[in-house]
Formats: C-alpha cells, sequence, structure tokens
C-alpha cells in the first residue's frame, strides 16, 4: 500500500531529463551550433535585404504582390497597415519579425512538405508521424525553449528554431491530406499506362495536392507569426519585443502597438499568400 | 480476323483478404465463395478463369456487379496481382514479368479506358491524350502531335486546350478513348467505359468504337454488365458469375447453347432477331432429293409421302440447291404423258435465305412463303430451311423458362 501513498516521487523522470540535456549540451555542443549555421545565414540575408532597403522601397514590393495576387482591395490594406506600423515606430522591429517568419516558413516548407509526402503515401509512416505531430502541437512551447536555450543558446536563431518547431505540423498534416485525397482512380489510371511510382508522385499526386499544400503552408505562416512574441522570450527580438516589454514594466501602450503590429503584418501575409493558393 | 492468341489466361485465381493461402487450400478442397467468405472472411474474386483472347477482336467480360469482371482485367496489366494462376500476352508471362518490364509492357502494349473517365483534372484536353506518350518519355513536340491525332479520331481536335471539367461526360469519355489510343496499343483494356453515360450518347460511343476498329483491328477487352452492350460489340462473350467464367463463345453460341440457368436467365429478354442469323437457326430435317439426272420423279414423290412430307428440296451431289418440289408438283409431272425433266416441278427458286441474313430480314420471306425457307450458304449450298412454326418457336424460347436445345429440334422434326 505504501506504493500508493504518492507522497514520495518514485519516478525521477525530470532528473534523468535534466542529465540527458546536461550530457547532450557537454558532449554535443559544437553538433547543436553547426544546426544553426544554414538557419543564421538565411536569417542574416533576409534580414540584411529588409532592413537596408529603404522602408517605401519594401512597402512598394509588398503592395504589388499583394496585387498581383490578391487583387486591389488587399494592396490598398497593404499599403495602410505598412505605413501605419512604420508610423507607430516599430518599422526595424516588423521587418525583423517578418525574416524570422520567412525563413521559418522556408525551413519548415524543406521539412515538411517531403515528410508530408511520405506520410501521405506511406500508413506505417503516418502511423508512427502522428504522435510526434501530436506532441509538437499539445507541448506548450515554453517547455521546449529551455532545452532550446541549453542547446543553442539565445537569440534569434533559437528563436526560429523553437518557431519551426511549433509552426511545422499544419504544413505536414495538409500536404499528407493533400496527397490522401487524389482519387485512386486517377493513380490507377497513372500506373495503367506504365508510371512508375515517382511519376505517380510527380505527375499526379503532387500537382493534385498543391491546393492542400498551399494551404498548410498558409497556417505554417500564421502559426509562425503567432510564435513571435513567445520567441522573443528567449531574446529573439522583433515585433515580440514591446510586448514582452510592456509586460514586464506594465507600459500597457507599448504591448497594445506590438500587438497591433503582429496582427496587421498577419493579416498582410495571409491574405497575399492566400492569393497564392487560389490564383485570380 | 486471324485466330492467333494474344492474351491467353490461364487459372487464374484472385483472393482478396487476410488469409489468401488458406482460401486457395479451401477452394482445393471444394468449398465455394460463400461458404469461404463465412469462415474466414476471404473473398474469392475470380477463380479458376481460363480463357483465350483472339487478336484482333472485340473480347467482351460480361457479369453482373461483384461477378469479378473489374479484378479480372486488373489482372491482365497486374494493378491487381494474381494470388495464382498466369497470364499470357504474346507468349510471354506478365505474372513473371519484373516491375521494370511491367511498366515498359503497360507503356507500349496496352492502355486502359476506365468506367469514371479518370482524366488528370490539372492537366488540359491535349496533355491528357498525351499522358502516356509522356510517361514514356517521348519528347513534346511528338507526343502533342500524336495526342492531336488521337483526338482527331474521337472527333475532339478542337478541344486540345480545355480543361475535362469543360466538357461533357461523353466527351470527356471520348478524351479517355484518345488517351488510349494515342500510345497505339495492341490491346485496349476497356472497363465499363461507357457504363457511365446516357444511353443514347452510349450507343454513339459504341459506334465509334466499332468504326474506330474497322480502321485499327486492335485487340480490345471490354468489360460491360450490358448484355445489349455486349452483343452489339462483342465479337466474342465471356460470362462470369461470382468470380468463374462459366460460358466463352459467339453471341449467338452463347444465345442458343446457354451453359446453365445463370446464363439462360441472363439472356432472357433479348431480342433475338438481332442477333441470330438465319444459319443459326436452320434446321435440316426436310426432305432433300438428290438431283442426279432428273430421271426419279416417282422415288422422289414416294420419299415425300413415306416421310409424310409436303415439299422437298432439291439438290445435287454437292449439296448446291436447286430448287423445291411439292407432292403436288411432282404428281402433275407424273400425270404429263410424256416423261418430262424434274426440274419442270420446281416451285418458285428465287425465294431463299442466306446463312448471314438475320431472324428480321427474313421475317418477310418465311411469313409469306408457303413452304419452308431454304437456307443457302455463300457457295449456293443448302444448309437447311425454316419453317413458320420453327421461326415462331425461337423467338417464343426466350421467355420459356424450360427450353432446352435438344427440345428445338425435337419440335422441327414434328413440321
Amino acid at each position: 500500500m505504501k506504493y500508493f501513498s504518492f507522497e514520495d516521487q518514485l519516478i525521477p523522470l525530470d532528473q534523468w531529463v535534466q542529465t540527458f540535456v546536461d550530457w547532450l549540451v557537454y558532449n554535443y555542443r559544437d553538433f547543436f551550433q553547426g544546426i544553426k549555421v544554414p538557419i543564421e545565414l538565411s536569417l542574416q540575408g533576409l534580414q540584411w535585404f529588409f532592413t537596408t532597403l529603404p522602408a517605401p522601397v519594401v512597402i512598394l514590393v509588398f503592395v504589388l504582390l499583394a496585387w498581383r495576387f490578391a487583387g486591389r482591395g488587399v494592396a490598398v490594406f497593404t499599403l495602410l497597415s505598412l505605413v501605419l506600423v512604420g508610423y507607430l515606430g516599430l518599422w526595424s522591429e516588423t521587418m525583423v519579425t517578418l525574416s524570422m517568419v520567412i525563413s521559418s516558413v522556408f525551413f519548415c516548407a524543406v521539412i515538411g512538405i517531403p515528410l508530408g509526402i511520405m506520410s501521405g503515401r506511406s500508413d506505417r509512416f503516418q502511423a508512427w508521424l502522428r504522435p510526434c505531430l501530436d506532441a509538437m502541437q499539445t507541448i506548450p512551447p515554453f517547455v521546449y525553449l529551455v532545452p532550446v536555450v541549453m542547446l543553442f543558446s539565445i537569440g534569434t536563431v533559437s528563436g526560429i528554431l523553437a518557431t519551426i518547431v511549433f509552426s511545422l505540423p499544419p504544413i505536414i498534416r495538409l500536404t499528407s491530406l493533400g496527397i490522401r485525397q487524389v482519387h485512386p482512380e486517377l493513380i490507377e489510371a497513372a500506373l495503367a499506362f506504365g508510371a512508375t511510382s515517382g511519376q505517380v508522385l510527380r505527375k499526379v499526386q503532387f500537382p493534385l495536392a498543391l491546393p492542400s499544400i498551399m494551404a498548410g503552408l498558409n497556417q505554417t505562416l500564421m502559426m509562425a507569426l503567432s510564435m513571435v512574441v513567445i520567441a522573443a522570450l528567449i531574446g529573439a527580438g522583433g515585433l515580440g519585443n514591446p510586448v514582452v516589454q510592456g509586460l514586464n514594466t506594465l507600459q500597457i501602450g507599448l504591448a497594445t502597438i506590438g500587438g497591433l503590429a503582429i496582427v496587421l503584418l498577419a493579416m498582410v501575409l495571409d491574405r497575399i499568400s492566400q492569393g497564392f493558393v487560389q490564383p485570380k | 480476323m486471324d485466330d492467333e492468341v494474344k492474351v491467353s489466361v490461364r487459372n487464374l485465381y484472385k483472393v482478396f483478404g487476410p488469409h489468401p493461402k488458406k482460401a486457395m487450400s479451401l477452394l482445393k478442397q471444394g468449398l465455394d465463395k460463400d461458404e469461404i467468405f463465412k469462415k474466414i472472411e476471404t473473398t474469392v474474386g475470380v477463380q479458376d478463369a481460363s480463357f483465350d483472347i483472339r487478336t484482333g477482336e472485340i473480347f467482351v467480360i460480361m457479369g453482373l456487379s461483384g461477378s469479378g469482371k473489374s479484378t479480372m482485367v486488373r489482372m491482365l496489366n497486374r494493378l491487381i496481382e494474381p494470388t495464382a494462376g498466369q497470364v499470357f500476352i504474346d507468349g510471354e508471362d506478365i505474372t513473371a514479368m519484373s516491375m521494370d518490364e511491367l511498366v515498359k509492357m503497360r507503356r507500349k502494349k496496352m492502355s486502359m479506358v476506365f468506367q469514371s473517365f479518370a482524366l488528370m483534372p490539372h492537366l488540359t484536353v491535349l496533355q491528357n491524350a498525351a499522358f502516356g506518350l509522356e510517361l514514356d518519355g517521348v519528347d513534346k513536340q511528338s507526343r502533342e502531335n500524336r495526342a492531336q491525332k488521337a483526338l482527331e479520331q474521337v472527333g475532339l481536335e478542337a478541344y486540345g486546350k480545355s480543361y475535362p471539367k469543360e466538357l461533357s461526360g461523353g466527351m470527356q469519355q471520348r478524351v479517355g478513348l484518345a488517351r488510349g489510343l494515342a500510345v497505339d496499343p495492341d490491346i485496349l483494356l476497356m472497363d465499363e467505359a461507357f457504363s457511365a453515360l446516357d444511353p443514347l450518347i452510349r450507343t454513339e460511343m459504341q459506334d465509334e468504337l466499332l468504326k474506330l476498329q474497322a480502321r485499327v483491328k486492335r485487340t480490345v477487352v471490354f468489360i460491360s454488365h450490358d448484355l445489349d452492350e455486349a452483343m452489339r460489340i462483342g465479337d466474342r462473350i465471356a460470362i462470369m458469375e461470382g468470380g468463374r467464367v462459366v460460358q466463352v463463345g459467339t453471341p449467338e453460341e452463347i444465345l442458343q447453347n446457354p451453359a446453365d440457368d445463370y446464363v439462360r436467365a441472363f439472356f432472357r429478354g433479348v431480342d433475338p432477331t438481332n442477333i441470330l442469323t438465319a444459319g443459326d437457326i436452320a434446321t435440316d430435317n426436310q426432305v432433300t432429293i438428290i438431283a442426279t439426272d432428273g430421271k426419279n420423279p416417282r422415288a422422289a414423290l414416294q420419299r415425300l409421302i413415306k416421310n409424310d412430307r409436303d415439299y422437298g428440296y432439291v439438290v445435287d451431289a454437292d449439296r448446291q440447291f436447286k430448287g423445291v418440289v411439292s407432292t403436288d408438283s411432282l404428281r402433275e409431272l407424273l400425270e404429263q404423258p410424256q416423261p418430262q425433266l424434274l426440274t419442270t416441278a420446281y416451285l418458285d427458286t428465287a425465294v431463299h435465305a442466306g446463312t448471314g441474313d438475320s431472324m428480321q430480314d427474313i421475317l418477310p420471306a418465311v411469313a409469306s412463303n408457303p413452304w419452308p425457307l431454304p437456307v443457302l450458304d455463300d457457295s449456293g449450298k443448302y444448309v437447311g430451311a425454316i419453317s413458320k412454326n420453327l421461326f415462331l418457336r425461337t423467338l417464343h424460347r426466350n421467355q420459356a423458362e424450360d427450353f432446352t436445345p435438344e427440345e428445338a429440334t425435337a419440335e422441327g422434326a414434328e413440321q
């Protein structure tokens, strides 16, 4: 009966994890620092691009993109939003966030689309992948912020890594769904005409799953933006900074403009990327 | 049509479900499909099918849903892997082929047309027609030329830039057909290809297929549940029931000699006048008189009286048809003072039917002729005769439950 008193901790899982991560940090720090390199490079490139370009040029590029892919209304909205963000004094923070979001989404696509395709084509792989995705979507990001900081130290790159973990599941799930939704008779037809497995993927499954994959990309983008504030907690910078700062010092005004800028940026990116999904 | 065998199916089995090996051994013990399903929840799709498909013929595999016909056609290109047995195409066993060989064979030798059309919605009509060639790595220019030619064959040359969803069902299936033709296959597999179309369009497509077939003879394997369709386009028909091939033959053979009650039930209600020809129903039970030298009118009369017949059919030693005589005309001949040639006793010789004439064609002649209508083959040889009675019985027997071919002959002999 004493086993059910629950007075003492019988399974010291917390200590095991602690020991394991300590051991990882001690022995494999170089490896984890190596992982950061591609992310760091792409981020620096993007950040350099957005911060060195004059603000009006950046605004013009976004307005043109919005006009091309989402119509005139969204173009006007994009113009007003970005100008407002600039006048709020958050231009450089917005550009940092934008670079972070774009590089996160890029890496999510690079990792997520192949995983999604594999899970769409293999029931066994899907059975194995699904609990991982469930865990990624339900564990509060604060939980994995700690090991991320321990392994990768604080900064923007760590923020992006946490953002990738957070926003990866939708692109995988929707890619897999898109592949699975292709009518079996179309695959049968391709096979009957002598398609190899690779040809079935390239000529039938992938093109037909594309709308679903684009929807997944859009969801991933939105998730990445919502991670911005949390990433600011580990020193990622960007639009999360005013929010966190406002929270810490009870400056409600500062937190509000940070929040407003995030929402505006989210809407602009969402509308433009929706336009990619269903081109006018 | 030459009789060379193109596709040969030998003892083919397909078992779906968790225990194919167990099911096979139960089949060997003589259990049937339903018993096996009850016992081990394993479905026998096709069992012990063997038949040959000849080069250049339209071979229809017919059966109700669940009879295994769709499974059968998919085993001919191994979209469904046979559990046991062999399929030979041009003498090569495709069940023993590696994946590479199989892919090559699917690209070069056969193509398929589907009930649901199965066109690629993201490709234009032209790209769809060129799909098989694209998979085969044919360069863009020549595959689009060939696809355009295939579209011309089905009358859709103007729609190359459209997308499938912009076309009607009938037109979509023409694209499906063009996709099948573009690769210039030896064998065209058509899985209920016209079943999803309106009756009017379906007939039109059947005509289209026959027209294409008249131009270039391909071996067509056509799956259908529609008997009229099978009769209309099939050179030969295989009838499947519960995974078994119960009968293979020409429409006429099957109509005249159904293998069992299932086949008979299937064919009940079919209008036989379109399918049966004079040659099919003519019976050779009339009195024939050999006209060696015309000196035997008396012997001829004796034979007719002895057989209780009013009419006799005169043929020469090679069974070439000469004419019809009656007891009356023979008596008249014998009453003449001088001996006369038998030819003077001939009744009107012009009225006869060819073996290939359909029952529909010969109906007026049978109805108006006082004696059973003689039927001659292409070289003028006497094959038999069709009485009004026989004609009516043939019409009637499709409704009659208890009809057997033996009875028909017995009844024919009574006249």
